[in-house]
């Protein structure tokens, strides 16, 4: 009885972990749509919602990688999952609060390997799974994607140097909302699917499922709902940061930047690859910023963003450490419910806190004044 | 070959990736530039539709009047559209297939 309560508790938190991560990853779709106005912020979060819930149905070859490549099943029980869930989801909320778009995936890699040691040791972790599958990729992928919309964009302007700019900009806002729906379709294929990995994951630590399962059906319908209705919810402070924050951009560069984003993760998608999203996206808004002649690239802003990046996979870690620590010294169902009881007190107190500089689908493209949620009143410098 | 880089992958990645990422929305641009030829007739702004002044129709038009653009920008576009579908295609095959 116990247990399935516990189990029913580990879903719904894995599924509260889709939700943040769908909205903290918005952005990396459609924040240079909603930059350059070819969307309307709004119908930009509607679509890239309803694409997400396409793409994750489509995919599935990540889910088997998280499963299985990064730590030793066995030793993986219900409240690790918990617990790494729980780093993962403090994470998610404090970066968006700062308006970061840190990587959702690092978050709750980090978490349930945190977990996973304080429960079991540094044995049951596969360091080099972690390493090869993760860890790699992630320094690889932001330096090709800004290769790549860097190439692009410079081909672009070169191609349609000679078209005036009310032709350029509307034929290009065409071409990146549909860039920037594949965007959202691979992001469905790529982040729905880690959820449904750990809730799979969970389900095979409590014995509900056997060794080596593929995610059931409610498991894909359930993430799939989650992560859209997130995305559709709107992580505007992160959109705000990726689109108004790094670079000025305009539509032929929100078409650069989204088609290499899109191209490099359905790739790796391809590959089998648990790729963050949000690190090919970024590098991709600076790649197309590197490729225009004369773009100003807010590398500071990028620096602060990759700094966030370096301490995802440790802070989420830390947290899903201590989570695991506290619900092992309570034990059952009690820790299980202190540590949720403390999460949800973590993501009110965050709201609360993100109210008062509210950022929402109305001011998202302020100009970018050098903080997160733009300045109401006229700047008192 | 080291077991802790997938080179095989990854080099697959940066091609395609470049030829996908780069490559694609370059032709979308060719076939922009194509469309927007300018044909023999001079353009009126009625055939640009919706509303706005003539100037400013005038400016912002995609269609040049061009019928060799037009089928050249026709073919551009069905190109990306084509690879984007085979994309799509490649990726539920593969995660079905197996």
């Amino acid at each position: 009885m116990t247990k399935d309560v516990i189990i029913v508790l580990v879903v719904i938190t894995a599924l509260g972990f889709d939700f943040t991560n769908g909205f903290h990853d918005t952005g990396n779709a459609m924040a240079t749509s909603i930059a350059t106005g070819a969307l309307p912020p709004r119908v930009a979060v509607a679509i890239s919602g309803v694409l997400n819930l396409v793409g994750a149905f489509l995919s599935l070859a990540v889910a088997a990688t998280i499963a299985n490549g990064l730590v030793q099943t066995a030793d993986v029980t219900v409240t690790v999952v918990f617990a790494g869930l729980v780093g993962g989801i403090i994470w998610n909320l404090g970066t968006w609060l700062f308006g970061i778009p840190s990587s959702s995936s690092h978050a709750l890699i980090g978490g349930v390997i945190g977990a996973t040691i304080a429960a079991a040791g540094g044995d049951a972790i596969k360091w080099k799974g972690l390493f090869s599958k993760v860890i790699i990729p992630a320094g690889l992928s932001p330096i090709i994607a800004l290769g790549v919309a860097a190439i692009g964009t410079w081909l672009i302007f070169r191609i349609s140097r000679n078209l005036s700019e009310g032709t350029r900009t509307h034929g290009f806002r065409i071409g990146q909302i549909g860039s920037a729906s594949m965007v959202s379709l691979a992001h469905g294929t790529n982040d729905a699917q880690k959820t449904m990995g750990v809730i799979t994951l969970a389900l095979i630590a409590n014995g509900s499922l056997p060794s080596g399962s593929q995610a059931p059906f409610w498991v894909i319908l359930s993430c799939a709902l989650a992560i859209s209705i997130g995305t559709y919810t709107g992580g505007w402070r992160v959109i705000r940061t990726l689109g108004k924050g790094l670079v000025e951009i305009d539509p032929p560069q929100g078409m650069g930047a989204e088609s290499a984003s899109a191209a490099i993760i359905l790739l790796s998608s391809h590959f089998g690859y648990s790729l963050s999203t949000t690190h090919v996206a970024t590098g991709s808004i600076l790649g197309v910023g590197v490729g225009k002649k004369g773009a100003d690239v807010r590398w500071n802003v990028a620096g602060r963003m990759a700094t966030a990046w370096l301490f995802t996979l440790p802070c989420a870690a830390l947290v899903g450490a201590g989570c695991e620590a506290l619900a092992k010294a309570i034990h059952g169902l009690p820790g299980v419910l202190v540590a949720l009881a403390i999460l949800i007190a973590i993501a009110t107190l965050v709201f609360i806190r993100a109210r008062k500089n509210r950022v929402g689908h109305d001011n998202v493209n302020e100009e970018w004044s050098g903080s997160v949620a733009p300045e109401r009143e006229p700047a008192t410098v | 070959m080291n077991d802790w880089v997938n080179w095989h992958a990854l080099w697959q990645i940066v091609v395609l990736g470049l030829v996908c990422g780069a490559g694609l929305p370059a032709l979308f641009a060719v076939g922009l530039v194509a469309l927007n030829l300018s044909g023999n007739r001079v353009q009126t702004a009625g055939a640009g539709g919706g509303g706005g002044g003539a100037t400013e129709s005038d400016d912002s038009r995609v269609y040049g009047g061009n019928p060799v653009g037009l089928v050249a920008a026709c073919l551009c576009f069905a190109i990306v559209l084509g690879a984007i579908g085979y994309g799509i295609y490649l990726i539920v095959a593969s995660s079905h297939g197996s």
